[in-house]
C-alpha cells in the first residue's frame, strides 16, 4: 500500500508537471497580486497590515490552486483510479500533493511579497514556522473542501462558497499568529496559539480522512 | 390531535420565561441596567442554536451509517431551524449591544464566531439545493456539515477564551454568573433553555411533518 501512495503521489507531481502552464499560471497570478498591493499601498504599510495583506492574497491562491485538486480530474480517469486504490489512499496522495503544491507557492509568494513590499522587523524563523503550518492547514481544508465541490452543480464558485466560511477559524489563528512574529516575537512566547492551530489541523485532516470514502463513491 | 407532553412543556417554560423573565428583580447593575434580561431572550437564543445544529449533525451521521432519507430530512429542518435562531440571537444581541456597548457591531472573537457559524450554515443550505440528486445531496451535505460543525465549534467555544473579548463571560470580563448571588436569574435562564430548545424542536418537527406529506403526495 504504501507503494501505491508514493507512487500516486509522484503521479499527480507528473501530471502537474506536464502541465506546467498551470502551474506558472498559479505563481503569475500570485506575483500579480502582489504587484498589484504593491502598487496599491505605495510602501505605506505598517507591519500589521503587511501580515494581513500576505495572508489574504495566499487565501485566494490557495483556493485558486487547490480546485482542481479534484475538479481537475475527468471522470473517466476517476473512475480508473477507484479501480485501483483505496479512498484513503487516493486522498492521502492528494494531500499530501496539495500540501507540497502550496508551500512551494507560498515561499515564492513570500519572497515576491518581501522583495516589494518591504520587510518588516520579524522573527523570520517564527514567521517561516507559522506561514508553513498555516499553509499546510489550509492545503489540508481546501483539498476537502475540493472534493465536495466537484460533487455539486456549480463546482468553481462552490469552492470559495464553501472553503471561505470553513476557513475563518483557521485563518484568524494562523493571522494572529504570524502577526505576533511580524512584531518581532518568537514562536515560543505564543505557544498556546501554536498549539491550538496545530490541534484544528490535526481535526480536519482527521475528518476529512473519516469522511473522504463517503464523497468519493458516485 | 393530543398534544405530546414535552410540547405542553414547551409551552409552560415559555410563559414563565416571558412572565418572569420581565417581571422579577434583576441585579441592579450600572451600564446594564434591565438589559441584563436579554439572557433570558439572548444567550438563550445560542444555546438553542447549537443544540438544535448537533441534532442535525447527527442526523448527517446517521444518514451516513443507514441511508435512510429520512435522516437527510431531519438533518436538513433542524439545520434550517438553527439558521433561524442564529439570525434572532444575531439581533437580539446586536440590539442590547447597542444600548450598552454603543454600537450595533464590534470586532470581536465571539460576534465574528457568531457571523461564520451563520455563513457556514448558509453555505451548507446553498450547497443542498446546488445538488439534484437527492441520495447525492444527502451525502454531500451530510460530510460538509460534519466537517463544518466541528471547525465552528473550536471557533466558538474556544478561541474567545484565548482572546481579550468585550464579551460578558470573556477575556476577564465577568460573565452573569458572578451578579447572580443569589441564583435567582438562573431560576429563569435555565428553564429558558429547555423552553426555548423544545420550540425549536417543535418548529423542526412540524416542517419534517410537512416535508413528509410533500414526499408522500409526489408519490401519489
Amino acid at each position: 500500500m504504501k507503494n501505491i501512495f508514493v507512487h500516486l503521489a509522484a503521479h499527480h507531481f507528473r501530471q502537474e508537471w506536464k502541465q506546467r502552464h498551470a502551474f506558472f499560471g498559479m505563481v503569475l497570478y500570485c506575483a500579480a497580486t502582489i504587484f498589484i498591493a504593491y502598487l496599491a499601498f505605495r510602501n505605506s504599510i505598517d507591519a500589521v497590515t503587511w501580515n494581513a495583506l500576505f495572508w489574504i492574497i495566499m487565501l485566494f491562491a490557495s483556493v485558486n490552486a487547490l480546485t482542481k485538486s479534484f475538479l481537475s480530474e475527468s471522470r473517466g480517469r476517476q473512475l480508473y483510479y477507484y479501480s485501483l486504490v483505496s479512498a484513503p489512499v487516493f486522498y492521502l496522495s492528494k494531500l499530501v500533493y496539495g500540501i507540497i503544491l502550496m508551500l512551494i507557492l507560498s515561499v515564492i509568494s513570500l519572497v515576491v511579497y518581501s522583495g516589494l513590499n518591504g520587510v518588516p522587523t520579524w522573527n523570520f524563523t517564527s514567521y517561516f514556522l507559522s506561514m508553513a503550518t498555516g499553509i499546510t492547514g489550509l492545503a489540508i481544508t481546501l483539498t476537502m473542501i475540493s472534493a465536495i465541490a466537484s460533487r455539486s452543480g456549480s463546482q468553481t464558485s462552490m469552492m470559495a462558497i464553501l472553503g471561505f466560511p470553513v476557513l475563518i477559524p483557521m485563518l484568524v489563528l494562523i493571522i494572529r499568529m504570524s502577526a505576533k512574529a511580524v512584531n518581532g516575537f518568537s514562536i515560543a512566547e505564543f505557544p498556546k496559539d501554536f498549539i491550538l492551530l496545530a490541534a484544528l489541523i490535526a481535526m480536519a485532516a482527521a475528518l476529512s480522512y473519516i469522511l473522504f470514502p463517503y464523497i468519493w463513491r458516485e | 390531535m393530543k398534544l405530546q407532553w414535552w410540547k405542553i412543556l414547551a409551552i409552560v417554560l415559555l410563559v414563565y420565561t416571558v412572565v418572569a423573565g420581565f417581571l422579577t428583580d434583576v441585579p441592579r447593575l450600572a451600564i446594564l441596567h434591565e438589559s441584563i434580561r436579554n439572557l433570558y431572550f439572548h444567550v438563550t437564543m445560542w444555546f438553542t442554536m447549537i443544540i438544535i445544529m448537533l441534532v442535525s449533525l447527527i442526523y448527517g451521521i446517521k444518514y451516513l451509517g443507514s441511508r435512510k432519507h429520512e435522516h437527510d430530512v431531519v438533518a436538513e429542518e433542524t439545520a434550517k431551524t438553527g439558521v433561524v435562531f442564529g439570525i434572532l440571537g444575531l439581533i437580539t444581541g446586536s440590539v442590547w449591544a447597542k444600548f450598552t456597548w454603543g454600537a450595533w457591531w464590534v470586532n470581536d472573537a465571539k460576534l465574528n464566531g457568531a457571523a461564520a457559524t451563520l455563513l457556514v450554515y448558509f453555505a451548507y443550505l446553498l450547497l443542498r439545493s446546488s445538488i439534484e440528486d437527492p441520495e447525492k445531496r444527502a451525502r454531500i451535505s451530510a460530510v460538509y456539515s460534519i466537517f463544518a460543525y466541528s471547525m465552528m465549534i473550536v471557533f466558538i467555544m474556544i478561541l474567545p477564551r484565548l482572546t481579550v473579548s468585550l464579551h460578558p463571560g470573556n477575556g476577564g470580563n465577568p460573565g452573569f454568573s458572578s451578579y447572580d448571588l443569589d441564583n435567582k436569574m438562573r431560576m429563569v435562564f435555565y428553564p429558558a433553555i429547555i423552553g426555548w430548545t423544545l420550540l425549536a424542536l417543535w418548529i423542526a418537527e412540524v416542517r419534517v411533518r410537512i416535508h413528509r406529506l410533500r414526499i408522500k403526495e409526489e408519490n401519489n
